[in-house]
């Protein structure tokens, strides 16, 4: 019988220190509060005519002036944003898995896939408003197509990279093709969907804006009235909500992944 | 696939485990090279054989092809279970509370349930604790969670493993051990074993030899185990058969004159020197 070797493992997640959360955040925020004064400094020192570069301190006046409008706005983009970016998740890992299914149906369809993410949105948002008309929904296929693609390659990715003998052993121990995507593919490709959705978390929001440029409402829809009016302050601040949104919605995903994989992923321990 | 391939049942006796027959496979990969060449092999149930060769001489493909993931492309590989109980199956080690016994092989399906497969490495799920990990081949199964879990922790009892772990947090030889329950847990009757020890360092390797040689002299079955050590293939088995370099074929089939009780002193005997030269010698002929 072996000996008695029950110390005999490595620490595990539990041995982390308490403020890994807290210092990580300390240096982005430092360079911020830099970069906020520099630039602050700077335009009032070369005397830069505010409606090119305003001062922070202007969009921040702005921030609170307008502060209805804005965060109403920020609401709707974060919704449409939201609504595309779910789509995409469940789309794209929907069509990793057909995609996975069979060299045909890869060999077949993923060429379109590349080529629809080649098309730019700007081109495809008119389109939409035609079929769909203005409004949220217009937004948010649009927020669904420019984020979709980076899902779909991300998981084909992880599920074409099962280990072989993990396959094995799944197959020697009679596992249906059911069982075999659940209990093993996919758990197996989590991180790399979770790549896939960190990419598209950003980029739905990009796509949101682009199409409430065209199709109104939301913060694309304020920047473009703001951008006619010259208020490159009311601009700067709809840009700082919208490069917020993008990093909560990343953050709620980086939060997911970290749930899902800190126990055996080496990108999360 | 080419003619040939035939698949049956062989004669049995009455030890416990399954016999394998492999008769003349050839198997030729993708890119033209032969692996192996007019393969015969003879396993009677219940005994414990080596399979050495030199590297690349087509081991693994061997026993990839008698459990079944591989195909030959010539020639046959029959598989006969025989019920538990019988012969040689009484021992030391305690039963694992899981009632699932076949008679016979039936289907793939029935065959796939009789053999289990131990890796180089150990290939846990990452994401599955050690008890998780070990009841998964009950889980596909369609065992009920209480009775796989029960299982899982017996069999993880056996191998001193904690059961809450996940595989990171695990040595390589706890993890080896981890495999060695999810290969047991299914109580087969054929376990292949693919060099499964070769990364582990000697102490840790002659525990699980130990170890490995107790379970298979208590549990009635049958033991293919492929490696490259020639101490090993003497210290754990009855019998050692040495492939030659590819394409391979058979050329020493030695049963190892050894006691059936082995313990690390045994290495130390001029019988277990003998034995290592007998195939030390085999071995050095094969050399490029």
């Amino acid at each position: 019988m072996i000996g008695n070797e029950t110390g005999d493992f490595r620490e595990g997640a539990s041995g982390r220190p308490r403020r890994r959360w807290v210092s990580p955040a300390i240096p982005p925020v430092v360079v911020l509060v830099i970069a906020l004064v520099v630039l602050e400094a700077g335009v009032r020192a070369f005397h830069v005519p505010r409606f090119l570069v305003p001062p922070p301190s202007d969009v921040f006046r702005t921030l609170v002036r307008e502060g209805g409008e804005l965060w109403a706005a920020a609401g709707q983009t974060a919704l449409t944003s939201a609504l595309g970016f779910a789509a995409s998740a469940v789309f794209g890992i929907g069509a990793a898995v057909l995609l996975s299914s069979a060299r045909w149906v890869q060999r077949a369809f993923y060429p379109y896939a590349v080529f629809f993410q080649t098309v730019p949105i700007v081109a495809i948002a008119p389109l939409l408003v035609i079929w769909i008309g203005y409004g949220w929904r217009t937004v948010a296929v649009s927020a669904f197509i420019v984020s979709a693609f980076p899902v779909v390659a991300n998981t084909l990715t992880g599920l074409l990279s099962t280990d072989p003998a993990l396959r094995d052993l799944f197959r020697l121990y009679g596992a249906s093709r059911g069982a075999t995507l659940l209990k093993l593919r996919l758990p197996f490709a989590l991180p790399q969907i979770m790549t896939g959705l960190r990419v598209a978390a950003g980029l739905a929001v990009i796509g949101a804006i682009v199409g409430e440029f065209i199709a109104g409402g939301g913060l694309g829809g304020v920047i473009d009235v703001a951008r006619t009016q010259q208020r490159v302050d009311k601009v700067f601040a709809g840009i700082l909500l919208a490069s917020a949104l993008g990093l909560t919605l990343f953050l709620v995903v980086n939060l997911i992944s970290r749930a899902a994989l800190r126990n055996w992923h080496a990108s999360e321990q | 696939m080419a003619g040939g391939v035939t698949t049956g049942v062989v004669p049995t006796t009455d030890a416990g485990g399954t016999r394998v027959a492999v008769r003349d496979v050839r198997r030729v990969y993708d890119n033209g090279l032969v692996a192996l060449d007019g393969v015969s092999l003879d396993v009677a149930p219940g005994e414990f054989v080596a399979i050495l060769g030199p590297s690349g001489s087509g081991k693994s493909t061997l026993l990839r092809l008698i459990a079944g993931l591989d195909l030959p492309q010539a020639g046959s590989v029959s598989l006969l279970p025989l019920p538990a109980g019988e012969g040689r199956g009484e021992g030391n080690v305690e039963p694992l509370p899981l009632n699932y016994r076949s008679p016979q092989i039936s289907s793939r399906r029935d065959r796939e349930h009789e053999l289990a497969y131990v890796f180089q490495d150990a290939h846990l799920l990452p994401w599955r604790n050690v008890l998780d990990n070990v009841a998964l081949p009950l889980e596909l199964r369609g065992v009920s969670r209480a009775a796989r879990r029960d299982a899982a922790a017996a069999a993880l009892e056996l191998v001193r493993v904690p059961p809450h772990l996940y595989p990171a947090q695990l040595s390589g030889g706890m993890r080896m051990r981890a495999s060695l329950a999810r290969a047991l847990v299914t109580r087969p009757k054929l376990l292949l074993l693919d060099e499964p020890f070769a990364a582990l360092d000697e102490i840790t390797r002659q525990r699980l030899d130990e170890y490995l040689r107790e379970l298979w002299a208590g549990g009635g079955f049958t033991v293919l185990f492929v490696t490259h050590s020639i101490s090993e293939a003497v210290f754990l088995a009855d019998r050692a058969v040495v492939l030659s370099r590819r394409p391979a074929r058979v050329i020493l089939d030695r049963r190892i004159g050894l006691p059936g009780r082995r313990t690390q002193d045994l290495c130390t005997t001029a019988e277990f020197a003998r034995e290592q030269q007998a195939l030390l010698e085999a071995l050095k002929g094969e050399e490029p």
